[in-house]
């Protein structure tokens, strides 16, 4: 259908879009880029002029810098590993038909209707409160002595909240996935003698393999930048700093804009590294 | 050795019985095809065989023993699927030694019926390949070759063909005669392509809506359809249904006659009509006959040299041995 006349009258009809969407994108990086050469502190002096680089080896030698980064692959990470075991597990379950099937699915797919400031809290709060939460409860109903969650265990908190949030998004991909499995495959597979088990294994998983790859990638993109979750809950201390929580300190709490926006950069580098990683690693499971 | 017998086998999805009680034997070695319309319940049938379906009630036998409760892979039987059924993320050679993987048949044992396979369904170019890269005809064979490393009892075929063009339709179906020749395993294959039916079988049960119309050779059900419905199913063109005077003279409710038992001409004849469409094949032409004052249309088989046109009046000479006679209930009225 592409003639050459459909083609022009395409791309002149996409212009628009094309163009707004890159100032959209060049004008922030490029003010990023911008603040990160200079000395500016709002509330301290103002625009203090050019400094080179210096931002740059500062934010990098900060004793923080390390351990956030460290803590941003861990959180997103763990997010990944549960999230994927998990939704895979729960499609599967999902799919087998049984009675009230459809109340179930909306109830799975709600927590990602819930604004993330809002679930951080309800789990902060309802769950995870040393002394009034549903889990101090538990505890104390077994004799134990209840956890303080956020202070004790942290990273933990913060990886199973996120998790708990982003569950339904992968159960849903993995679901419709699972749906699409040619059942003839399946029966086959009964046919040869194939027990669950390497059912699930080598056919199941194999035919997963793309929506996981696409769980992990669009996952992966907004989990590097989670923030939310961690200023509601520990303000990013024991241990929970990560690299966009940081940065937001060095802006924001410093007020710095010089040092942030270098970190800035640093991020985007980072989400580079990653992104380029992943695509290493699963990426070929997208060519069909 | 599979012999397959079926005792009262029913089989309901809900409320609406696919399957009233059921009698049927396979006996081993032979090649038998079900056929029927759509929806009478070819496939139910074949997967009840499998067990891919649990029955309602009872009883499947294979080789006497009883497998009614028996799990697929547990039966010995392979199944070859309308859409192949091949694992798309497998190679060819992968995919074939599946079934033998999970039996867990050492490595040299596999790769030696692997060869064997590939040999003789002409897959040995492939083995490497994905089943997105091969033809249709090429993937219908790697989903045999499956079937046959596991040196099954019997093979079951739910329309194998019926996605394949008319040339590779033809040339599968000498493949699969082939096979069974060689292997003289007992195949159970289903169709509603009554040509099918005709040239590959042994034996063909003709089933309507569940119900087993007809058992027979492919002969016996052409010479002495039980029914009308066998007489209309078995045979193309189809048979010519005569009711009224005609069938009267023959004592009969409805007579019968195939268009190849008729004789078209222009002298003398004890029918008349006109023709309205001809149909040339080369070898045949087929003759749609009208205002005949017996039935709507009479379909006369012609040599294809015979040349009459739309609107030449013509009579018509029924062969009066081969006339079948069928009664009000439309059962066959033995000679
Ligand atoms: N899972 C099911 N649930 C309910 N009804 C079913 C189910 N499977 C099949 N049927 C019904 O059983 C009847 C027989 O189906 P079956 O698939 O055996 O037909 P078939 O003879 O193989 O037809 P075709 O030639 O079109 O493949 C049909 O009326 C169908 O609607
Ligand atoms: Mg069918």
């Amino acid at each position: 259908m592409a003639t050459q006349h459909s083609r022009s009258a395409a791309r002149l009809m996409m212009a628009p879009a094309v163009v707004l969407l890159l100032g959209w994108m060049l004008v922030p990086l490029t003010m990023t880029l911008f603040f990160s050469f200079k000395k500016y502190l709002p509330l301290r002096g103002g625009d203090l002029g050019w400094v080179g680089f210096d931002n740059y080896i500062r934010f990098i030698d900060s004793s923080a810098f390390w351990p956030s980064v460290q803590a941003t692959l861990v959180i997103v990470g763990g997010v990944l590993a549960i999230t994927v075991v998990l939704g895979v597990a729960l499609a599967l379950l999902l799919d087998q038909p049984m009675w009230g099937q459809g109340v179930v699915r909306i109830l799975v797919i709600a927590p990602f209707f819930v604004m993330p400031t809002v679930s951080a809290l309800v789990w902060k709060n309802m769950f995870m409160d040393p002394v009034n939460g549903l889990f101090a409860h538990l505890w104390k109903f077994f004799g134990a002595e209840p956890i303080s969650w956020l202070s004790e265990a942290s990273m933990q908190s913060i990886i199973l909240i996120v998790s708990w949030q982003w569950l339904p998004f992968a159960t849903l991909i993995l679901l419709t996935a699972i749906q699409s499995l040619d059942s003839e495959q399946l029966e086959a597979a009964e046919m040869d003698g194939a027990s669950p088990v390497a059912r699930f294994g080598y056919i199941i998983l194999p035919h997963l393999g793309r929506a996981i790859t696409v769980v992990v990638l669009i996952q992966t993109i907004f989990l590097l930048s989670i923030f939310a979750e961690i200023f509601v809950t520990t303000q990013g201390s024991f241990g929970t700093r990560t690299l966009t929580y940081l940065i937001f300190q060095r802006v924001l709490e410093s007020q710095n804009v010089g040092l942030g926006s270098a970190g800035g950069v640093y991020a985007i580098i980072l989400a580079n590294i990653v992104a380029a990683f992943l695509m290493r690693i699963v990426g070929k499971n997208l060519d069909a | 050795m599979g012999r397959i017998t079926l005792d009262k086998v029913t089989k309901s999805f809900g409320a609406t019985e696919v399957i009233p009680p059921l009698d049927l034997t396979i006996e081993d070695g032979e090649f038998t095809v079900f056929v029927g319309p759509s929806g009478c319940g070819k496939s139910t049938l074949l997967r009840l065989i499998a067990g891919l379906e649990d029955v309602s009630s009872g009883q499947i036998r294979i080789d006497s023993k009883d497998a009614t409760m028996v799990p697929p892979a547990k039966r010995g039987l392979a199944m070859v699927f309308q859409s192949y059924a091949l694992y798309p993320h497998m190679s060819v050679r992968k995919n074939i030694a599946f079934p033998m993987k999970m039996a867990g048949i050492d490595e040299a044992e596999q790769n030696r019926r692997i060869e064997a396979a590939a040999k003789a369904l002409n897959l040995t170019d492939y083995l490497e390949r994905k089943p997105g890269q091969l033809s249709g005809g090429q993937r219908q064979r790697v989903a045999i070759g499956r079937a046959i490393v596991r040196e099954p009892a019997a093979f079951l075929f739910d329309e194998p063909l019926s996605n394949l063009d008319a040339a590779l339709r033809v040339g599968m179906r000498l493949e699969i005669s082939e096979l069974h020749e060689r292997l003289k395993t007992t195949m159970i294959y289903v169709t509603h392509d009554q040509v099918e039916a005709m040239t590959m079988a042994d034996k063909i049960v003709v089933l309507r809506a569940g119900h087993i119309e007809q058992v027979g050779s492919p002969l016996e059900l052409y010479h002495t359809p039980r029914n009308l419905f066998v007489a209309g199913f078995i045979g193309s063109p189809k048979m010519n249904f005569i009711e009224g005077p005609e069938a009267d003279k023959y004592n009969a409710h409805t007579i019968g006659i195939r268009p190849e038992h008729i004789t078209i001409g222009t002298g003398d004849g004890p029918w008349s009509g006109v023709v309205n469409v001809s149909e040339h094949l080369g070898s045949d032409t087929f003759f749609h006959i009208h205002n005949t004052g017996l039935a709507e249309t009479i379909t006369v088989r012609a040599d294809g040299e015979v040349g009459f046109r739309h609107g030449d009046r013509v009579t018509l000479t029924p062969r009066s041995d081969v006339i079948h006679r069928f009664d009000a209930q439309g059962q066959r009225i033995a000679a």
